[in-house]
């Protein structure tokens, strides 16, 4: 435990930071960003001293698809199967606040002219903020890309960071949309099918013991993201009911002749500071609490993801199984069968060992079982790969509120079981551990 | 904020009354308060009942301290009282808090829920503060009605008070009929003195509901903030069960703490926002509506006098004609309506005066006592501010440690 924390202490983020243990061989980030009308244009500026590269430093010109496109790309990449694979960011949306700036031009004459300017000036300043949310966003996904050692060389991650013209890559048509939906339909389905199929084992408790985690953990926490959003929403709501009282107290004390007048300038001086406090209050919450949550529950989405994917590859397995026994009764296409099954059995067996390198979560326990399956080879050693501990997100914006920064900054430490490097003394008793399942 | 000085230089001409009552300074030794709310009887007949206590030292009454049980209808039996005695001679009579079929039903019907016993404070509250402010009212105080509904502990039953009697039916029939005829008024207003004081509370009246209008909805969100938070928190506390990590796992338990005493000091200042800022703000509302009755009352003093006048200007004609025409016993029955008509004219003419002049004072008195209630309640509602500022501080201070010990 200790170790996994000494890992995560030496991230001390005031800002976004590359993990220094990913070397500085490839640095990436997003220096600019543009927002016309629909789409938001990324400048994306790599500094590298690799060899692949023709330059040390360049930049290109992305949007938002092409982003989606390189994670897909990740995704379907059957070698990195066995990784969790930084989730995508998500679309820019400025939908709800160029509703609201529309409602508001619309609006009622009853409104005086200060009032409208205040709610401008609100409005304009949650634009910014969405616009800076989701800059950071696209560019921790890049980080963590550029950070993981396997990841960061994949080929179509150069290309994108290098490839100086347009990607062409356009937005999924309503078509494709419809098909990744239903395929996501159909990959819950299939999880729940799989899971509560009576003839299949978990043959490690390690992944038994993180699965049941993780479920719980990820319903956990986005139900506590969602209600953040709420609590920062209303909180929002009310710094902006302010504006109105404000307006409403400064005219009745211009209107007023006695001791009053005074009372009620104050009163409206009072409740515009109390607004902009407040409204800086909602926006602290927001980008702290609220972006954090939904960071972890991207993340444990993704590592749901990873844990599917091996337990697909273990259904195969036993399915390959079971029609290897099939043919070999029948004494029929038994090569076929064999070599399936062996290809079924490796890709198993890879998928549980990069998973299990990756959260080295309480302490491994040996799996039960060793490979005794005739014609199956030993695995070469597992992969040094592991998901080092990701920056912390913390976009770049002044935080003076000593309280909050404080707590942030402690409480971003990510949960264990998806941080730190892999203790070294045990690695030895996990490369005994990699067991392809048991007993059959 | 206590001693009533004479305020600086004014815009408008105050009249000699005005500033008569002001430098008064009403010294009443009368506390009311309305406590106790009791449900009493079962189903649709049934009601709550009020412990409506006084406090005096007044020589005026028996004992120093007593009290009575009242309903929601005697409340509203006393103010028409009051109001059929006084509203047409220019007192400014306060209004009693409204009936609300909506409120009521749900309380008769027995629900429990937090909804009914905020309605039944609410109410409790509201009619604390009528009685506050009639016992105030120095001429109101000396009327015996007012004595009896303190005082004796049978109230005769007011009746006339229900919304579908015939009483209420003819009561809207009046008010309607009352609207058509102010707008066909046209009044030759003498004095300046009471065109800007109406314009005055015209605008203050307008001003005054856009305010209420928006603290309505802030106690609103409020409210929403308070609910919100504690979902949080227990998201939270679960969040916190399922974290392997000891530290951490603490710090969020201690974090859905903190958020769940903070969703109380949201519920408490919703509260505040409500019945220090919101109900000062829909009284006065109530009560400006009251002052524009009190001069609409003037308007038609004036039309019952300029009346007069000219029905007494006809009869001098008719008499002019008949002596003209020479019958003796019409030109006696014409002196005799002359003579009852300048009679009339003269009364129109004092009546007309007098209630000017108890305008005048009591608009003095309002707007001391406007004044003075503001400044009381901003002063209250600001130390309800800062104190849940300062709650909140207190709660984040204590919840530091724990954050900072999760490493």
């Amino acid at each position: 435990m200790e170790g996994r924390q000494e890992a995560g202490k030496e991230n001390k983020p005031s800002s976004i930071s590359v993990d220094p243990q990913g070397d500085s061989s490839l640095q990436v980030e997003i220096s600019d960003a543009v927002s016309e009308r629909d789409k938001v244009k990324f400048t994306v500026q790599t500094k590298s001293c690799l060899p692949h590269f023709a330059q040390t430093e360049f930049s290109v010109v992305r949007q938002h698809e092409e982003f989606i496109w390189l994670h897909d790309a990740y995704v379907e990449n059957e070698e990195y199967a066995g990784l969790i694979i930084p989730p995508a960011p998500p679309r820019p949306d400025f939908e709800a606040s160029r509703e609201k700036l529309q409602k508001l031009g619309e609006g009622d004459s009853s409104i005086t002219r200060e009032e409208f300017a205040k709610m401008k000036q609100e409005l304009e300043a949650e634009y910014l903020a969405i616009f800076k949310k989701t800059v950071a966003m696209h560019e921790v996904f890049l980080q963590r890309l550029a950070a993981h050692p396997t990841l960061r060389r994949d080929h179509n991650f150069f290309v994108f960071l290098e490839y100086g013209q347009d990607l062409s890559v356009r937005g999924k048509n309503r078509k494709e949309l419809l098909g990744g939906f239903l395929r996501n339909i159909v990959k819950s389905a299939d999880e729940a099918l799989i899971t509560s199929m009576s003839g299949l084992k978990e043959v490690d408790d390690f992944f038994e013991h993180e699965r049941t985690f993780l479920l719980e953990y990820h319903t956990r926490i986005r139900d506590a993201c969602l209600r953040a959003d709420r609590v920062m929403q209303s909180h929002k709501c009310l710094a902006d009911d302010y504006i109105p009282i404000s307006a409403a107290l400064s005219s009745l004390g211009t209107q007023e002749v006695n001791q009053l007048k005074t009372s009620f300038f104050k009163l409206a001086e009072l409740f515009e500071r109390l607004r902009k406090l407040e409204g800086r209050v909602a926006s602290d919450e927001d980008l702290k609490l609220s972006d954090m949550l939904r960071y972890y529950m991207r993340d444990s989405q993704a590592a749901k993801d990873l844990l599917y994917r091996r337990l697909r590859a273990l259904a195969d397995y036993e399915n390959a199984n079971k029609a290897l026994d099939k043919a070999r009764t029948r004494n029929r296409e038994v090569r076929t069968a064999e070599s399936n099954q062996q290809l079924c059995c490796r890709r198993f067996e890879r998928l549980s060992d990069s998973a299990k390198q990756g959260k080295p979560h309480g302490s491994a326990t040996p799996a039960t079982g060793q490979p005794t399956l005739p014609g199956s080879p030993l695995l070469p050693p597992p992969p040094q790969s592991s998901w080092i501990s990701s920056p912390a997100v913390c976009p770049p914006s002044v935080r003076t509120s000593s309280s909050w920064q404080s707590w942030s900054s402690n409480t971003l430490r990510p949960a264990p079981s998806f941080s730190g490097t892999p203790l070294s003394r045990s690695r030895g008793s996990l490369r005994a551990a990699t067991a392809c399942s048991g007993d059959f | 904020m206590e001693s009533k000085s004479i305020s600086a230089p004014v815009i408008f001409d105050r009249s000699r009354e005005e500033i008569e009552e002001e430098a008064n300074g009403d010294v009443f030794d009368i506390e009311i308060g309305v406590s106790d709310p009791e449900k009493v009887g079962d189903g649709m007949n049934a009601y709550m009942a009020y412990r409506v206590t006084t406090k005096t030292s007044l020589s005026m009454f028996s004992k120093s301290e007593f009290s009575v049980k009242r309903r929601f209808s005697d409340f509203l039996g006393l103010h028409s009282k009051l109001a059929s005695k006084y509203l047409h001679v220019g007192y400014i009579v306060p209004p009693a808090p409204e009936k609300s079929i909506v409120g009521m039903t749900k309380v008769k019907v027995g629900k429990e829920d937090s909804s009914s016993t905020e309605f039944v404070e609410k109410r409790r509250a509201a009619l604390e503060r009528y009685l506050q402010r009639t016992v105030k009212h120095p001429t109101l105080l000396q009327d015996p009605d007012l004595r009896q509904f303190l005082e004796s502990s049978e109230l005769p039953r007011a009746v006339n008070t229900q919304a579908l009697s015939g009483a209420g039916i003819l009561r809207m029939v009046n008010k309607a009929a009352d609207a058509v005829n102010k707008m066909t008024i046209k009044m030759n207003e003498s004095d300046a003195w009471f065109e800007e004081k109406q314009q005055q509370f015209e605008n203050l009246d307008q001003q005054l509901r856009k305010l209420h209008a928006s603290v309505e909805a802030l106690v609103c969100h409020r409210k929403e903030l308070s609910a919100n938070t504690a979902a949080f928190a227990k998201s939270a506390a679960m969040l916190g069960n399922s974290e392997d990590h000891t530290a951490l796992s603490r710090a969020l338990s201690q974090l859905a703490e903190v958020e769940e005493k903070i969703d109380q000091l949201h519920q408490e200042q919703a509260f505040a926002d409500f019945y220090m800022f919101s109900e000062l703000l829909s009284d006065y509302i109530r009560l400006i509506a009251a002052v524009k009755g009190v001069f609409d009352h003037r308007m038609k003093c004036w039309q019952k006098w300029e009346d007069a006048q000219i029905t007494l200007l006809k009869k001098r004609e008719t008499e002019a004609k008949m002596m003209v025409a020479n019958k003796p016993d019409k030109i006696q029955q014409a002196k005799n309506e002359i003579r009852e008509w300048e009679a009339k004219v003269q009364q129109g003419e004092r009546d007309f005066e007098q209630i000017s002049k108890t305008i005048r004072k009591e608009v003095g008195r309002f707007e001391a006592k406007r004044v003075k209630d503001f400044k009381t309640v901003i002063i209250k509602y600001l130390e309800s501010l800062v104190q849940t500022q300062q709650q909140l501080i207190k709660y984040w201070e204590a919840f530091l440690p724990e954050a900072k010990a999760i490493a």
